[in-house]
């Protein structure tokens, strides 16, 4: 089951502008972005911030669609390195154990806070909240509304930025 | 019969407390990555734990009132976790798991891989700190970046990480060669080579002496750069002879440092020498 899930489509943002929100029209997370003025070490361009979140939102949809339908080879546009391999992993595990979860996010506020000298990794947290539900054989065991702080480093590849890390952090 | 409706109301508010406690999870809020645990369950009967996080999916068969062990390498994958215990109803919960306390693996990138001699800040090392389940490192930790270059002389400078990620900018070194730049932490070790060519000619010489059949050589003395690093062979140094307002150039690479070649020997001939924008000498053929 696919699950409609709309990405914010994000205009490159003035430095001037202290924080930007997203919002989307219907069902998709409202996203909020904190200025990357002074992220460092490397200068933040208007086109990478745009694609470095949009590809980011990109990341939870595949991990949604990956884990609610336990297909691995959804990841593969969104997720390269150890994200993918762990998330590859838990879509197997599920498989084992007949589990299928959404992961429906509701808001991003998300803050850059590192962009490599040589522009070959950007690090952002992420204050999300998100609905987790929990099926097994189509019935639902649980979900839970979730508010987590996600930790990502992303990496170029030939034609967008890859999560290469996620974790959930303690706040 | 009013006497019975108390009665059967405690009779019913037990139940309730009954199912509740039977349901009741506790899990700790943070469970360090690949540490062994255990939570109690309160009830009787069967029932079946999930714990389910982006990097992780459990399933369990527990027995209530039985406590619910945890073996070290059940879960090792940090992040949000959900825990549902479902029996005769079903409760929730959520806790993290956090990184484990030492130091595995250092992801390090050294960039660029190859640049010339002398450059300020010229070479960045960033590295990513992993516990053994390759979950990020977050707390502060102090890194020693070291760069040794083929002379042996040493630059050293520490950076704290904030985020899992500490990075530091180096001066490439003014000889020439392989130099090995190395991240420490707390006995973990990863290491690159930076390969520091020479830069640019700084100067360009060249002699000229007569050939046979009527030609002369030409040969430059060894083209080094300002550092004193012989330019690399291949690098192309450009003779160009001018007579009578005909202009001809022979372009040819550097062989062991020495670019030569032979052009005719006209007399009253003007010869320059120039490697990329660096110009050398000039002669003047057959004249004074």
């Amino acid at each position: 089951m696919r699950i409609a899930h709309k990405i914010p489509v994000l205009a490159p943002i003035s430095g001037a502008i202290l924080a930007a929100v997203f919002l989307s029209a219907s069902t998709g997370p409202s996203v909020r972005v904190a200025p990357m003025d002074s992220v460092g070490p490397r200068e933040v361009e208007d086109q990478t911030r745009s694609s470095v979140i949009r590809d980011y939102l990109e990341g939870w949809k595949a991990m949604d669609e990956a884990l609610s339908q336990n297909r691995a080879d959804l990841l593969d546009s969104a997720f390269v390195g150890k994200a993918k391999d762990k998330l590859a992993a838990t879509v197997q595990e599920q498989q084992k154990i007949g589990l299928q979860t959404s992961y429906q996010a509701k808001s991003h506020d998300i803050k850059v806070v590192f962009y490599s000298p040589e522009g070959l990794s950007i690090q952002l947290l992420d204050d999300v909240e998100y609905d987790v539900d929990v099926r097994k054989a189509g019935q639902s065991l649980g979900s839970n509304h979730v508010r987590a702080r996600y930790v990502a480093v992303l990496s170029p590849t030939e034609t967008k930025w890859k999560v290469r890390i996620l974790q959930g952090v303690t706040q | 019969m009013t006497g019975r409706i108390p009665l059967v109301l405690c009779a019913f508010v037990f139940a309730l407390a009954t199912v509740a406690a039977a349901q009741d999870l506790r899990f700790p809020a943070r469970v360090e990555a690949g540490t062994a645990f255990s939570i109690p369950t309160t009830g009787s009967g069967e029932a079946t734990l999930y714990v389910v996080g982006p990097g992780d999916a459990i399933a369990r068969k527990v027995h209530l009132g039985e406590e619910i062990e945890f073996e070290a390498d059940d879960l090792h994958n940090a992040g949000h976790y959900l825990a549902i215990l479902t029996g005769s109803s079903s409760v929730s919960t959520q806790f993290d798991v956090v990184p484990s306390r030492q130091p595995a693996s250092l992801s390090f990138l050294a960039k660029p891989s190859r640049l010339a001699v002398n450059r300020p800040d010229g070479i960045s090392g960033v590295t990513y700190i992993f516990d053994i389940f390759g979950n990020l490192l977050l707390k502060p930790e102090d890194v020693s970046f070291q760069l040794s270059d083929a002379t042996g002389g040493t630059q050293l400078r520490n950076a704290s990480s904030h985020e899992g990620v500490a990075w530091v900018q180096m001066n490439s070194a003014p000889k020439a060669g392989p130099a090995h730049f190395q991240a420490t932490l707390s006995g973990v070790h990863a290491t690159r080579i930076v390969e520091e060519v020479p830069g640019d000619p700084c100067s360009i010489h060249m002699t000229a002496r007569p050939a046979s059949s009527g030609r002369v050589l030409l040969q430059t003395d060894p083209v080094r750069d300002c550092n004193g690093n012989p330019v690399p062979d291949g690098t192309i140094v450009s003779f160009t002879e001018t007579h009578d307002g005909r202009v001809s150039t022979v372009d040819v690479p550097l062989k062991r440092s020495v670019a030569q070649t032979e052009l005719p020997a006209a007399s009253g001939a003007t010869i320059s020498v120039a490697a990329g924008v660096v110009l050398g000498n000039e002669i003047r053929w057959g004249g004074r």
